[in-house]
């Protein structure tokens, strides 16, 4: 197969833009799309590539339409992806929920900008960190990953795919204006260097008639996509295992929703990934994720310079967020300190985890600027 | 037209095991889901070849009823979800089932860009004057003066004309009929079935339920007689005069073309952006 950037070599591009080559090497047939700062450079890209690899690049009427057009290319049989900013990624909240309760494999990437409302266009923030896992209503599940470089921007995406379609879930990329704008040196690898998952389809007629039902055991149905004769019915109503709606059983509510969360949450292992800086014998420990962790790293290495045993936890996944490990680091170090583009989100989950153990103390900042590495590094020695 | 026994019909199409319906004694959605069954099998269409789409409403909940592949998606925005489906599988044809609320409040703006693209999917619109699943709240169909929860004396708002909406934004195939007139309206959806792009069959169906209790008309027989007096066929209404025109509604055919629709336009747009890359002849 022919593709419309050079792969298996290093290029030197923005993060909006690696995003897009990933999804295509991901496999991403389909893109809908409304445009919005700090996000539009993905759109833009995918527009240019989609027609080249016979995928579709589609101008929806808003973000609304975006991201239902997706769930229906998906449900067509395509991997497919929309990506946005926050005002928009809040229209999308409805049918984010209509994807985790009709379980579509999906992406939805949100580069952050300075919020609330059109806040600071142009301008990195955090502030969407609980609008992601908790935006839309009722109890769901669903992935959220957090990249730092332009280069996690890339690796990211396609793990985002492959989560979406290994667990039928909608997986979010939460990047920020920073890294939707920053240019850095990208390896773009050749297609068989990337392993590439694709959804469980079902093996027989059997299966076919469990769309919501788990007949491997494992949470996860296999998806019966349309136009194959299966004649499978998809809704939001509460649905028992063959789909039929049943919104007034306790029961079943109960098993779906159930299955949603276990299927996710019973492969923490699989789905969370994180990197440990200095961590062995730190006293103060950092905990960050997305791009104040470039700050974070280099404020380790002044402390460590300073005398002072500090080390850094770097959240790759925020959603589902390992509690555990929080507290099992909580235990072994003084105080815990949560440096984030925002007022405070990523902080209360870490105070959460670290159940007491040690204190946590939140570094915020707003208006549009990364923390500098000094910031951090005076808020530690105190 | 030799119409086929309601049975023949009933035990080919519909989900045994998802029946009774919802629909209340004396709604119009039945009737018109059989028109549209009726066509399909006329036609001799692939059943598995159609995939019903549908929003939030009682004529949303037709999907779930037949035997096809079919996606209840949230409320209004039928019409951008089989975007996605037409575009990924231009193979699948589409049917959209739809409320007038769904279709023409919240899902406005999918509905005229849906139009405007020419997607290919054939719209069945169920013009009940009402949002018949919530209760009876006015609807942005609804005559002036008519009653609903939301407008308890009197609807004060214009309002829409959802056929002629479509034939302004550019559908191949635009029209309207009561579910009285249902030899019409079953060969309208022969013909929106059969064409490219966006075709839309409006039906006037009545709700005694949410709609008529509280407009004096508690049963179908009297929303039908009331369908009979305020409908207007379009060749005679060419022929009055605009004030006798006034709280009426024009049925019939209005519009019938041939423009290309949406996946044809994204093919070529492919093969455009090939030829330009360089990448063929
Ligand atoms: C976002 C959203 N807003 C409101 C509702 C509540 N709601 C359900 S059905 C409906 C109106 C249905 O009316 P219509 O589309 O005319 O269909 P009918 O029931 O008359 O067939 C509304 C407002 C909803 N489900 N979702
Ligand atoms: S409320 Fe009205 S539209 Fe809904 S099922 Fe009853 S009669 Fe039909």
């Amino acid at each position: 197969m022919r593709y419309p950037f050079p792969v298996g070599k290093a290029d030197f591009i923005q993060g909006d833009e690696a995003i897009a080559r990933a999804a295509i090497l991901a496999g991403c047939r389909f893109y809908a799309g409304y445009p919005i700062t700090p996000a539009s450079e993905i759109f833009e890209a995918m527009a240019l590539y989609m027609p080249l690899v016979d995928g579709v690049s589609i101008q929806m009427e808003d973000e609304i339409a975006s991201i239902a057009a997706i769930i229906g290319a998906s449900w067509a049989g395509a991997k497919a992806m929309t990506a946005t900013s926050g005002p928009g990624f809040s229209l999308m909240q409805e049918n984010l929920g209509y994807a985790v309760m009709t379980e579509t494999p999906i992406v939805v990437v949100n580069m952050m900008r300075g919020g609330p409302s059109t806040g600071q266009p142009t301008f990195p923030a955090q502030g969407d960190i609980m609008q992601a896992i908790w935006g839309t209503h009722g109890d769901h599940m669903l992935i959220v990953l957090s990249p730092s470089t332009v280069q996690e921007a890339f690796d990211f995406t396609i793990r985002a795919f492959n989560l979406a379609e290994k667990y039928r879930t909608p997986v979010v990329l939460l990047g920020d204006a920073e890294l939707a704008h920053m240019r850095e040196r990208v390896y773009i690898p050749n297609p068989d260097e990337i392993e590439v998952v694709y959804r469980k389809l079902p093996k027989n007629e059997e299966e076919a008639k469990l769309p919501f039902g788990d007949p491997h055991g494992d949470g996860v149905p296999p998806m019966p996509i349309f136009g194959k004769g299966y004649r499978t019915y998809v809704t939001g109503l509460t649905h028992d295992e063959y789909g039929h709606p049943r919104t007034v059983e306790p029961e079943v509510q109960q098993k779906l929703i159930g299955r949603i969360y276990r299927k996710i949450l019973d492969n923490k292992d699989d789905i969370i990934s994180y990197e440990k800086f200095e961590l062995d014998d730190a006293e103060v420990a950092i905990v960050s994720t997305g791009i104040v962790s470039r700050s974070a790293i280099r404020a380790v290495k002044i402390l460590r310079e300073k005398g002072i045993k500090a080390g850094l936890l770097k959240l790759n996944t925020i959603w589902p967020f390992d509690f555990d490990m929080i507290e099992e680091l909580a235990e072994g170090v003084k105080k815990i300190f949560v440096p984030e583009m925002n007022m405070g989100q990523l902080y209360h989950l870490v105070k959460e985890g670290a159940n007491g153990k040690a204190e946590v103390e939140l570094i915020s900042k707003i208006g549009g600027e990364v923390h500098t590495p000094m910031e951090i590094v005076e808020r530690v020695v105190g | 037209m030799y119409l086929k026994s309601a049975y023949e019909i009933r035990d080919k199409y519909l989900r045994k095991d998802m029946l009774p319906t919802i629909f209340c004694p004396g709604c119009g959605i039945g009737s018109v889901l059989q028109f549209t069954l009726r066509a399909i099998d006329d036609l001799g269409l692939n059943q598995d070849e159609i995939v019903w789409v549908s929003g939030i409403g009682c004529s949303s909940r037709v999907p779930g009823f037949v035997n096809f592949d079919g996606l209840h998606t949230t409320h209004g925005r039928a019409l951008a979800f089989a975007t996605g489906i037409k575009l990924t599988n231009p193979d699948l044809k589409i049917i959209a089932f739809m409320g007038d609320g769904d279709a023409a409040a919240i899902g406005g703006n999918h509905l005229i860009h849906a139009i405007r693209r020419n997607l290919d999917v054939t719209v069945i619109l169920i013009n009940n004057f009402t949002y018949g699943m919530t209760g009876g709240q006015v609807a942005p169909t609804a005559l002036k003066g008519l009653k609903g929860t939301t407008a308890p004396y009197g609807q004060f708002e214009n309002p829409f004309d959802i056929a002629q909406l479509a034939v302004s934004a550019g559908a191949n195939y635009v029209a309207r009929w009561t579910v009285f007139n249902y030899l019409q309206g079953m060969n309208s959806i022969k013909k929106a079935l059969q064409k490219e792009g966006f075709t839309l069959v409006e039906f006037l169906s009545p709700c005694p339920i949410s709609f008529g209790r509280r407009n004096r008309m508690k049963t179908a027989p009297e929303l039908i007689r009331w369908y009979q007096k305020i409908t207007v066929p379009l060749a005679k209404a060419k022929k009055m005069p605009q004030e006798e025109l006034e709280g009426k509604i024009v049925i019939g055919e209005f519009a019938d073309r041939d423009r290309p629709g949406l996946v044809r336009e994204y093919q070529e747009y492919i093969k455009r952006a090939k030829k330009m890359m360089g990448w063929e002849e």
